[in-house]
């Protein structure tokens, strides 16, 4: 959701078509939904704030401690790897989801045979539960009868531990991120590029532009809002990925340290080891990475996006 | 344009073609192959399975791993849950955002803007945020373990919201005034007139919120530990724990889990990523 739309949106509602005392109407209209984010999301969003200032385990009694959840989750080692950690999956997962995504919506935009058959095979796995996934993936990434590791071996790649070695745990579970996401990816791209007129292309194939700079000054110029929406899209899903880190890496996974991500703590120290006032500082630490990267993206925005 | 100068650029055109055709078929394969192999492998004995060399096909088609999946969980209730959770999901989020959404983008009342600001402010914030406080919430109503705690933080939308007043507000005002001129009431006008016209938007945000009920694990985790009130998403990932070495009864347990969803589908592609498609250029 980008805050320049959401302005440009504030600018244009300015002049609604009205009907004059009516408010009731337009209040009872509202009033489901309003009511409905007051109880489900304002008043928790506070709640976890105050329980990120208390001291709750089990069902002990509850104490105000202000920020020692803070000071311990600043000191505690296993917090700084899992920032470590979802960063990198991070890293692994955005900048090669959407290329790959951006890349195949393009070959996909072309007068090609069957671009419908493609286009809905890429989007299968968006309708495939994760914990389904999960498991598959678990299996094709098996040590020892994985099909995977019997392909390599065929060619004379070793095996490799895929989920339970630390350096490449959590670049396996990037591997089945990107291969779920990159279909939705390509479907919002791909109705970005249909938006393109073909009017543009045909004056730069005038002008003498290849393809190659055709994709650059033209393509890149104009798909950049849509490819700045899914970047900044998958930023935040990728801090907030559970499922598929969650249910591959288990706590006596050898790789449990240098895969878990902070999602993942959270879970576990909020429903498994009920300590609700850590977990509610270790997602409220999250929101605040999420809430850098997004301001960063903003900046980003500024430089680089182009809107018409 | 000389006949040799034609002939080279349609042989060039067609090379490339064949090039594209060949990088999406990779590609396609390797999107489809980890749905053959979990329908293969759930064929197979345990023993075939682990074989090495892998084989491709299993010896004979056996039922044994379904059979035992179907023994290991409820699934005629993961599969009711999921569809009773999808059903109040696209309902709550169709109706109440449709309303929202016509009153924000075509009413004009007081505190307009910090109402609508509320909305906005949900959508910046990671839903894990508000996790712990709702589950106390139904905790302290005694509604863990129910249908309704599963479909509760789906009740609103406000993304929902958000997408469906971006469509109120690119249709003209002239008839919602013709409508008054007729002497309609704002409902009835809303009703009547305006919300008949939204329906591919209403269309795309019931399969967005369909897709992310059915997907969404961590939250009947969390509040349904009862296997007979979990969706199949929470359901089968307590396979792993009872089954973790044998392959063919997970990926038995795992193509009963996505074939529902995938024979949907298959027969509603287009509207699935028509809808998608438009909630993404929308919002």
């Amino acid at each position: 959701m980008s805050e320049r739309i959401i302005q440009a949106d504030l600018r244009s509602a300015r002049k609604p078509f009205r009907f004059k005392s009516d408010w009731g109407w337009a209040y009872l209209l509202i009033a489901p939904t309003i009511i409905g984010l007051l109880i489900l999301n304002i008043y928790p969003f506070f709640e976890t704030i105050i329980l990120s200032l208390q001291k709750s385990q089990g069902l002990g009694p509850v104490k105000f401690v202000g920020l020692k959840n803070y000071q311990k989750l600043l000191s505690d080692k296993q917090i700084w790897q899992s920032t470590v950690n979802t960063l990198y999956y991070m890293l692994l997962t955005v900048p090669v989801g959407v290329f790959l995504a951006l890349i195949l919506a393009v070959l996909l935009n072309t007068k090609i045979r069957g671009r419908d058959v493609y286009r809905a095979i890429y989007f299968l796995p968006m309708v495939a539960a994760p914990a389904a996934v999960a498991m598959v993936w678990k299996w094709i990434f098996n040590a020892e009868a994985g099909i995977l590791n019997q392909f390599l071996v065929l060619f004379g790649v070793g095996r490799i531990n895929w989920l339970s070695d630390p350096n490449t745990a959590l670049l396996s579970c990037a591997i089945i991120g990107i291969w779920s996401a990159v279909g939705y990816d390509l479907v919002l791209i791909l109705a970005g590029l249909q938006s393109i007129p073909t009017s543009y292309y045909e004056a730069s194939e005038i002008d003498g532009a290849n393809a190659v700079q055709r994709f650059f000054h033209v393509t890149v110029p104009l798909i950049s809002p849509t490819l700045f929406f899914v970047v900044m899209m998958r930023m935040m899903n990728s801090v907030k990925q559970f499922d598929t880190i969650y249910l591959l890496i288990k706590s006596n996974n050898p790789a449990y340290k240098k895969g878990v991500t902070l999602m993942v703590l959270f879970y576990r120290e909020a429903f498994e080891k009920f300590n609700k006032g850590y977990a509610s500082a270790i997602v409220l630490f999250s929101f605040v990475i999420i809430m850098v990267f997004t301001a960063l993206q903003f900046i980003a925005e500024k430089k680089m996006v182009h809107y018409e | 344009m000389t006949a040799v100068a034609a002939k080279h650029k349609y042989t060039y055109r067609s090379r490339a073609k064949f090039w594209v055709h060949l990088v999406l078929m990779i590609g396609s394969i390797l999107m489809i192959f980890p749905f053959i192999w979990t329908i293969l492998t759930s064929f197979k004995t345990q023993g075939e399975a682990i074989m090495i060399p892998p084989i491709f096909f299993p010896s004979h088609w056996n039922f044994d791993s379904y059979k035992e999946v179907l023994r290991t969980l409820p699934f005629d209730a993961l599969y009711l849950n999921t569809l009773v959770l999808i059903f109040w999901r696209v309902i709550c989020a169709s109706v109440f955002s449709s309303m929202a959404g016509y009153a924000f983008a075509k009413l004009d009342f007081p505190l307009k803007k910090p109402l609508f600001f509320i909305i906005l402010t949900q959508l910046m914030l990671p839903g894990q945020v508000f996790i712990i406080p709702q589950y106390l919430m139904l905790s302290s109503l005694n509604q863990l373990n129910t249908i309704f705690a599963l479909v509760f933080p789906g009740l609103v939308s406000a993304f929902g919201t958000f997408f469906l007043r971006q469509f109120y507000m690119s249709l003209p005002n002239d008839l919602a005034e013709a409508a008054k001129l007729d002497g309609c009431n704002v409902m009835q006008t809303f009703v009547w007139v305006m919300a008949p016209l939204t329906k591919t938007a209403v269309m795309a945000l019931a399969v967005f919120t369909a897709l992310f009920a059915y997907s969404d694990m961590m939250w009947p985790l969390i509040v349904n530990m009862n296997i007979d009130k979990m969706t199949l998403a929470a359901g089968i990932s307590s396979l792993q724990g009872q089954h973790s070495t044998n392959y063919p009864v997970m990926m038995a347990g795992s193509a009963l889990a996505m074939i529902p969803m995938l024979a949907i589908y298959l027969i509603f592609q287009k509207q699935f990523i028509e809808g998608i498609a438009l909630t993404g250029t929308k919002a």
